[in-house]
C-alpha cells in the first residue's frame, strides 16, 4: 500500500502542472469572453433573455458529452485544446450570469451622476460600472473557478493530462489509493484557487469601507505573495518539456493500459521519448490515430468491425481480420501493424453455481429462461450491433439489461445482483471470479483479435515499424489473461503486468 | 443711429441671459401625455432660479432637459447664447454642474477622485486637479488633508453633500443645476448649507437653477422662482412679486405656508 502511494506521488508534479495550466487557461479564457458577453447583455432585454438561455442550456449538458462533441467538431483533435474548449463552455454561465447581475444592480442614481457630470457610456462602463459590479463579478469568477477545477479532472478522456489521469486509471484498475490521490489533489486545488480569489473579493469588497487599513494591508500581501507563487508555478510548468517523439494512445480499461505500458517501454527501450494517452474513448482514439495525434494503439477487429464499419454479421474471424485491415488502411489512411495474438472477445459469463442451478452451458441453453434473467453489460455492449445479432440470432432478451462501468460489473454478478455479465475472455477475472462462459455456438458474436494501428506518420520510421513488429503474434489468450489477472485480481501495479509481458516475449 | 441702440442694447440683454428655455415640451409616451407642456423661462447671468411644484410637477424633468439628460420633445434650449441640442451632450454636461437629488458620488472613489471627476474628463494636468480640488473642498468646508483620502461611505451626509457641491464646482462651470440638493439632509445642516452654498454661488457669480419642493428654501435662495404644477410654469418671478401678486390659488397658498407656519411660530413662542 505503501510503496503504491510512493509510486502516486511520484507522478503528482506531473499531472499538477497539466491540471493547474488547464484550469487557468480556461479560467482566463472563460473571463476573457464571459466579461465582455455579460455587459452586451445589460445592454438590452432582447439580447439579454436570448444569451443567458443560450448559456444555461450549454450548462445543463453532460460534461463528457459536450468534450465528445467538441473532440469531434474539432475533427477528432484530442489534447488540450478540446478540454479547453470545454472547460471554457462551463466556465461562460457563472461568470456571465453574474456579470448581469452586477451590471443591473447598480443604484440607478449612481449611473446617473455619471451621465450627469459628463460621462461618455464608455467611460460610465470603464470607471463606474464594471469597478462597482467587480465584487459580484469576482464572486462568479470564484464559482467558476471551482467548477472548472473539478470538471478538469475529465479532460483525461480526451487525452490532456490532469488529476482524472488518477482518478480514471484507478477505477479502471480498482487502484484506490490512486482514486483517493487524484480526488484530494483536485480538491485542495480547487479549495486553494476559492481561498485566493475569495481574497481578491474581500480586497475589492472592502476598498472602500472603514476597516482596519493594517488587517487590509496584511491580506493584500498575503495574496500577493500566492498569486506570485502560482503564476511562478504555472510559468515553470510551461516551460518546454522535451517534445515526445510517439504518442501511445490507449482506451480505458486495463488491459490497454496494460499494452500500451508495453508499447511504451519498447519503445524507450529502442531509444525513443514517449507520451502515453489513456482512458481515451474508443471513437477519439480512433480518429486521434487517424490524424496523427497519437501514433499508435490497440484496437479490436470486432470494434472496428461493428463501429465503424458499421456490421452486425459474423462471416468468420479471417474475414473480420482482412476486413478491418483493408478499412483501417484504405479508407482511414492509417497503417495495421499486426495482431499481437491474443483476442478479447465478448462473452455470456454466468457464476459457476448459477449456470449449474439454471441448467446453462451455452447461449442455446438459455432460450427458454432468458426473459426470466437480468443481464449487466460494460458501457457499450447493448448498444453495439452485436447485441442486436445476438438477440435475432438466438431470439433471446433478458429482463433487465443493466449498464456497468466494467470494473463493477465483476462485482455485480460475483455478488449475485445479476444473473450473467458480458465478459470479456482476456480477462484475468473470469477465471478468478470462477465464472462460466457461455458456449456461442451459433457464432454469433464477433471476434476480437488485438491489433496494433499506427498513425501514417510514425509508419514512416523503420526503427519504429519493427519495434513494433516484433510484438505481433507474441501473447496468446493464456498470457494476456494473466497479465490482466496481475492487475484486476491481484492488485498489482500496471508496470508488474508489463514487465510480465516483457518477460514472456524475449 | 437709434437702431443700432437698439441692437446694442438688445445684445446686452441677450448676454446676460444664461439659461433660455422656449416652449419646451417633453412626453415619455409618444405625445400622449406631457410631463412638461410648454415651459419658458429664462435665468440672466450670476442668478439663482428656484424652481418649486410638487412632485410629478416636471420640475426635475425640466432641469435635466438643460444638460440633456432627457431630451426635448420639441422646443429649445439655449445655454450661454448656444443651443444645447446642436451640442454633443457628453461635453455640454461636462461644462455645465449638477447637484444630485441624491447626491450620486461614486462609492468606489475617494473624495478627491470624486471631486476631480469632471476636471479628469476634461483632462486637465494633474497638478492643476490637484490645487483645484484643494481650493474648491476649501471652498466648502472640507480640509483635503482630513477628507481627501476618504470614501463616501466614511462620511456623514451634509459633508456628503459638500461633495456633491464641490464636485459640480470643480470645473468651473458658469452654470450649475441642482436638483433637491438639500433634501436628504437634518434641518441644521441644511440651513448651514443652504446659506454657504448662496454664499459661494454670489462670490463665484453663478448662475443656478435649483429644483425644490420647499417654498422657505426657494424664498431664502432664490432670486426668482418658477411654480410649476402639471407640467406647466403657473406663475415666475421675484419672491416679492409671488408674495405680493400671486396669479393662482394654488402659487397663493404656496407662498403663504411659509408666512403661516412663522406667525403660527411666533405665536406658540408668545404662550409659551
Amino acid at each position: 500500500m505503501n510503496g503504491n502511494l510512493r509510486e502516486q506521488l511520484l507522478i503528482l508534479p506531473d499531472y499538477f502542472q497539466g491540471h493547474l495550466l488547464l484550469t487557468l487557461i480556461s479560467l482566463s479564457i472563460g473571463i476573457l469572453i464571459s466579461v465582455p458577453l455579460g455587459v452586451w447583455a445589460t445592454q438590452s432585454p432582447r439580447i439579454k433573455r436570448p444569451l443567458l438561455a443560450t448559456i444555461s442550456i450549454i450548462q445543463t449538458f453532460p460534461s463528457v458529452a459536450i468534450l465528445a462533441l467538441v473532440v469531434a467538431l474539432l475533427g477528432g483533435q484530442i489534447g488540450v485544446l478540446p478540454a479547453v474548449i470545454a472547460l471554457v463552455l462551463y466556465s461562460i454561465l457563472p461568470i456571465a450570469r453574474n456579470t448581469v447581475t452586477g451590471l443591473d444592480t447598480i443604484p440607478l442614481e449612481i449611473v446617473e451622476a455619471a451621465r450627469g457630470i459628463g460621462m461618455s457610456p464608455l467611460q460610465i462602463l470603464i470607471k463606474v460600472r464594471l469597478p462597482l459590479a467587480l465584487p459580484i463579478i469576482i464572486a462568479g469568477i470564484r464559482t467558476a473557478a471551482v467548477w472548472t477545477v473539478g470538471l478538469a479532472t475529465l479532460s483525461t478522456l480526451v487525452g490532456a493530462t490532469s488529476f482524472g489521469n488518477y482518478i480514471f486509471t484507478g477505477l479502471q484498475t480498482r487502484n484506490l489509493v490512486a482514486v483517493t490521490v487524484g480526488s484530494v489533489a483536485a480538491a485542495t486545488l480547487a479549495v486553494i484557487l476559492d481561498t485566493l480569489i475569495a481574497g481578491v473579493q474581500w480586497l475589492v469588497e472592502n476598498r472602500n469601507q472603514s476597516i482596519d487599513l493594517v488587517k487590509y494591508k496584511r491580506v493584500r500581501n498575503a495574496l500577493a505573495v500566492g498569486f506570485l507563487l502560482g503564476v511562478g508555478f504555472s510559468v515553470s510548468s510551461i516551460a518546454p518539456r522535451s517534445e515526445p517523439d510517439f504518442v501511445v494512445g490507449g482506451k480505458g480499461f486495463t488491459e490497454q493500459y496494460i499494452i500500451a505500458g508495453l508499447i511504451a517501454a519498447e519503445l524507450e527501450e529502442a531509444g525513443f521519448n514517449v507520451e502515453q494517452r489513456l482512458g481515451l474513448g474508443t471513437e477519439i482514439v480512433y480518429s486521434a490515430t487517424a490524424n496523427d495525434t497519437v501514433d499508435i494503439y490497440l484496437e479490436y477487429t470486432g470494434t472496428v468491425w461493428a463501429n465503424r464499419m458499421k456490421n452486425s454479421e459474423n462471416p468468420g474471424r479471417d474475414f473480420v481480420m482482412e476486413g478491418v485491415v483493408s478499412h483501417v488502411e484504405g479508407v482511414d489512411g492509417m497503417v495495421s501493424i499486426g495482431a499481437l495474438g491474443f483476442q478479447n472477445l465478448y462473452a455470456l459469463a454466468m457464476r459457476k453455481d448459477r449456470a449449474e442451478e439454471l441448467g446453462v452451458h451455452t447461449i442455446e441453453d438459455m432460450i427458454p429462461i432468458a426473459q426470466d434473467l437480468v443481464a449487466a453489460g460494460d458501457l457499450e455492449f447493448f448498444g453495439r450491433p452485436e447485441w442486436i445479432t445476438l438477440r435475432e440470432t438466438y431470439g433471446i432478451d433478458f429482463s433487465e439489461k443493466l449498464t456497468f462501468d466494467a470494473a463493477l460489473m465483476y462485482n455485480a454478478v460475483v455478488d449475485r445482483q445479476v444473473d450473467l455479465i458480458t465478459a470479456y475472455t482476456s480477462d484475468g477475472r473470469v477465471a478468478a471470479f470462477d465464472l462460466k462462459i457461455l458456449e456461442d455456438t451459433r457464432n454469433a458474436l464477433l471476434p476480437y483479435d488485438g491489433i496494433l494501428i499506427a498513425s501514417s506518420v510514425a509508419a514512416e520510421n523503420n526503427i519504429f515499424m519493427d519495434t513494433m513488429q516484433a510484438l505481433v503474434g507474441q501473447i496468446s489468450d493464456e498470457e494476456m489473461r494473466e497479465a490482466n489477472k496481475i492487475v484486476d485480481v491481484d492488485r498489482r501495479p500496471i508496470s508488474d503486468a508489463v514487465h510480465y509481458l516483457q518477460t514472456v516475449i524475449d | 443711429m437709434l437702431s443700432e441702440t437698439a441692437i446694442c442694447l438688445y445684445s446686452i440683454q441677450k448676454a446676460t441671459l444664461m439659461i433660455e428655455l422656449q416652449n419646451i415640451k417633453k412626453s415619455f409616451d409618444n405625445e400622449r401625455s406631457f410631463a412638461v407642456s410648454d415651459v419658458s423661462l429664462s435665468v440672466e447671468k450670476g442668478q439663482l432660479l428656484g424652481l418649486i411644484g410638487e412632485s410629478g410637477s416636471g420640475k426635475t424633468t425640466t432641469l435635466k432637459m438643460i444638460n440633456r439628460l432627457e431630451e426635448p420633445s420639441s422646443g429649445t434650449v439655449r445655454v450661454n447664447d448656444e443651443n444645447v441640442l446642436r451640442q454633443d451632450a457628453v461635453y455640454l454636461r461636462r461644462s455645465i454642474g449638477y447637484v444630485f437629488q441624491g447626491i450620486g458620488l461614486f462609492p468606489h472613489y475617494t473624495v478627491l477622485e470624486n471631486v476631480a471627476a469632471v476636471p479628469s474628463l476634461l483632462k486637465w494636468e494633474l497638478s492643476n486637479i490637484h490645487s483645484r480640488c484643494e481650493e474648491i473642498l476649501q471652498m466648502v468646508g472640507l480640509s483635503v488633508d482630513e477628507f481627501g483620502g476618504r470614501y463616501p461611505s466614511q462620511l456623514s451626509g451634509g459633508q456628503q453633500q459638500r461633495v456633491g457641491v464641490a464636485r459640480a464646482l470643480a470645473a468651473a462651470p458658469e452654470v450649475m443645476l441642482m436638483d433637491e440638493p438639500f433634501g436628504a439632509l437634518d434641518p441644521i445642516t441644511r440651513a448651514d448649507l443652504q446659506e454657504e452654498f448662496k454664499r459661494i454661488q454670489q462670490q463665484l457669480n453663478l448662475t443656478v437653477i435649483m429644483v425644490t419642493h420647499d417654498m422657505t428654501e426657494a424664498l431664502l435662495m432664490a432670486d426668482r422662482i418658477a411654480v410649476m404644477k402639471g407640467g406647466r410654469i403657473l406663475q415666475i418671478g421675484s419672491p416679492k412679486e409671488l408674495l405680493n401678486h400671486p396669479e393662482h390659488d394654488y402659487v397663493k397658498r404656496l407662498i403663504e405656508m411659509p408666512r403661516r407656519r412663522a406667525s403660527r411660530l411666533e405665536e406658540l413662542m408668545r404662550t409659551l
